[in-house]
């Protein structure tokens, strides 16, 4: 049984289909990448994965648990982190402070207990401290804990986000174009991350336009355009697959 | 631990500036500084709410009058002539009936102060709760409308209903015995001791709130504030939060709303006026929002002021006034202010100054 498996999804704005039946499994350990055009349909099924938007048909199963449903914050609670397309930090917070939030599933205190400050909530509150700021020193960005996160420049941004999505410890990572906005040397960078990701047995789904990126590290890639699935291989049959080309290149 | 020190700095104050009046015999700004006390514990509860968890509530005065109307109805309105009832036995089994005699001489069963404290607490509770299931669903100006109605028609309500007293209020409401020796009254003669248990309240809830805003449910209310969307992918669950600090805010409301009732022995219609809101709201903000030292300082500052009468007919004009000036110049609160870039403004000649220095 796949980790992360969707079938017939579906989803539809108005008249349009945003996503039209789309079926996919993602194994356990593997970097899957959803590719596609502009428009093809590739964050709103990240949305849907993730709750943040309701699908019209389908299933997504996740662990062998229905997802559809569910609110975001307990989809997240089973081990599914996520980062966004435009870098959603929480402003007016340092990067520690950030990453922390991400230790939330992992932590319990509540509000009579923080409110009170027991000692066993301070007590809780050090190791989210502490596994917070290893977290940073592995994306090499411990520098700027105490920096309002949103003062810093936008790929040092990324990583923080990146930073508070592993600070979940999740089963899976969903990545919606990490890349973009970041130079080739950035990109190349945040590749070899998204492999050491992988290596910590954390498995990747990415949303990206980077082709290079994609190519690189993806074990599998699934192509869509104007919300269906035209093709699913692995990178080399992808480059080769007439269907895709004519997509990405025009006839 | 450095949480509980960073408070010492204000209990010093206090206990400064009551020696001092008691010194140069000005007790009777006392009475007006404890009053300013109690609107600031409502005030740091909205603070919580609006600065950090980012959720405007235009309804608080409201929650303040629940407070403050239940406590003084059940503990003025006479009982004698339902004695024999059921319920009024049952409640004076449970010891929290209070017998004495009126003005007049007649005999007089009222509930006692701290049974109707806890029901006007609770109450506010429970209200905050239904109200906030449904409202909070709502973002930015609808949240700061749909609570807006709900200051308004507790203000109506407590306007109509002949329970309440109608526009006049409710008048007579008996001292809180906290314990035996500590009253919540406003007798001259207990004029210090009130005065302590008013800031005591208010450093409780300093604690309180600055423990919550400093932990795991602080963090989850700050990332609230700033993105729904990634507070929930982290796990949040924003829809509970939102609610919990809601009813919070509400119940430190209420609490202050019963505390200044007992204290001024009476409550009318005003203390729920949306004007009141409004007020709050603003003082927030000139305090800075998500600054909980800000809101009591000006909590204080600026309650005091006007309780003395020092902004006259123009008491809510005022703060109207302030509120369009902090918008406009000082978002970010008056005690962040970035006083000498602002003086700099103002005297556009330092500016050219600045600038021909930079040509050259």
């Amino acid at each position: 049984m796949a980790l992360l498996e969707i079938s017939g999804l579906h989803k539809k704005f108005g008249g349009l289909h945003a996503v039209n039946n789309v079926s996919f499994a993602v194994e356990k350990g593997s970097i899957k990448a959803v590719i596609g055009p502009n428009g093809a349909g590739k964050t709103t099924l990240f949305n849907l994965i993730t709750g943040t938007l309701g699908a019209t048909s389908g299933d997504v199963t996740f662990l062998d648990k229905p997802l559809l449903g569910k609110k975001p914050h307990q989809i997240a609670a089973l081990g599914m982190a996520r980062t966004f397309q435009n870098v959603k930090l929480f402003h007016d917070m340092t990067v520690l402070e950030n990453v922390m939030v991400g230790r939330h599933i992992r932590s319990s205190a509540g509000f009579l207990a923080s409110m009170l400050h027991m000692p066993w909530t301070l007590r809780e509150e050090s190791r989210i401290r502490q596994k917070s700021m290893q977290m940073l020193e592995l994306l090499g960005i411990e520098e700027f804990a105490d920096t309002e996160a949103t003062s810093l420049a936008f790929g040092q941004q990324r990583a923080v986000e990146l930073a508070r999505a592993l600070a979940l410890e999740p089963t899976i990572l969903l990545l919606d174009e990490p890349a973009a906005g970041l130079n080739i040397y950035e990109t190349a960078e945040v590749g070899r991350l998204i492999s050491r990701i992988r290596d910590l047995g954390i498995t990747v789904v990415l949303v990206e336009h980077d082709m290079s990126l994609v190519m690189d590290i993806s074990d599998d890639i699934v192509v869509l355009s104007f919300g269906q699935k035209i093709a699913e291989d692995v990178p080399e049959a992808i480059q080769k697959n007439e269907e895709v080309i004519k997509v990405y290149l025009g006839e | 631990m450095r949480n509980l020190l960073s408070l010492l700095p204000l209990v010093g104050l206090i206990i400064i500036v009551q020696l001092l009046t008691s010194w140069t015999d000005t007790t009777f700004y006392l009475t007006q500084i404890t009053m300013s006390a109690y609107y600031s514990l409502l005030i740091i509860g909205l603070c919580t709410l609006m600065g950090y968890a980012g959720q405007i509530s235009l309804g608080h005065a409201g929650f303040f009058a629940i407070g403050g109307y239940i406590s003084a109805a059940l503990t003025t309105h006479n009982l004698v002539a339902f004695k024999e009832t059921a319920l009024i036995r049952m409640l004076d089994g449970f010891n929290i009936l209070m017998s004495g005699e009126d003005i007049y001489g007649d005999s007089l069963m009222v509930i006692n102060p701290w049974a109707a404290c806890i029901v006007a607490v609770l109450a506010a509770g429970l209200i905050a709760w239904v109200l906030g299931i449904p409202v909070l669903k709502l973002k930015g100006h609808y949240l700061a409308m749909a609570t807006l109605g709900f200051g308004v028609i507790i203000y109506r309500i407590v306007l109509a209903v002949e329970y309440f007293g109608e526009a006049d209020g409710i008048s007579e409401v008996p001292s809180f015995t906290l314990i035996p020796g500590l009253e919540v009254s406003g007798d001259f003669g207990a004029r210090v001791e009130n005065y302590y248990i008013a800031w005591g309240l208010v450093i409780i809830g300093m604690i309180i709130l600055r423990n919550l805003i400093n932990s795991r449910v602080g963090r989850a209310l700050r990332s609230i504030h700033a993105s729904e969307e990634a507070a929930g992918a982290m796990g949040v669950n924003t829809s509970r939060y939102k609610l919990q600090v809601f009813i919070l805010s509400a119940i430190f409301a209420a609490v202050a709303g019963v505390f200044l009732t007992h204290y001024n022995g009476g409550i009318g219609p005003s203390e729920a006026g949306v004007m009141k809101s409004v007020r709050y709201v603003a003082i927030v903000a000139v305090g800075g929002m998500a600054h909980l030292w800000g809101a009591l300082t000006m909590g204080v500052l600026l309650n005091f002021l006007s309780l003395r009468g020092v902004f006259g007919s123009y008491d809510d004009a005022v703060f109207g006034l302030i509120l369009i000036i902090i918008m406009l110049f000082a978002p970010n609160g008056i005690l962040s202010l970035n006083w000498k870039g602002l003086l700099d403004k103002i005297s556009g000649r330092t500016n050219k100054g600045k600038a021909a220095g930079g040509k050259d």
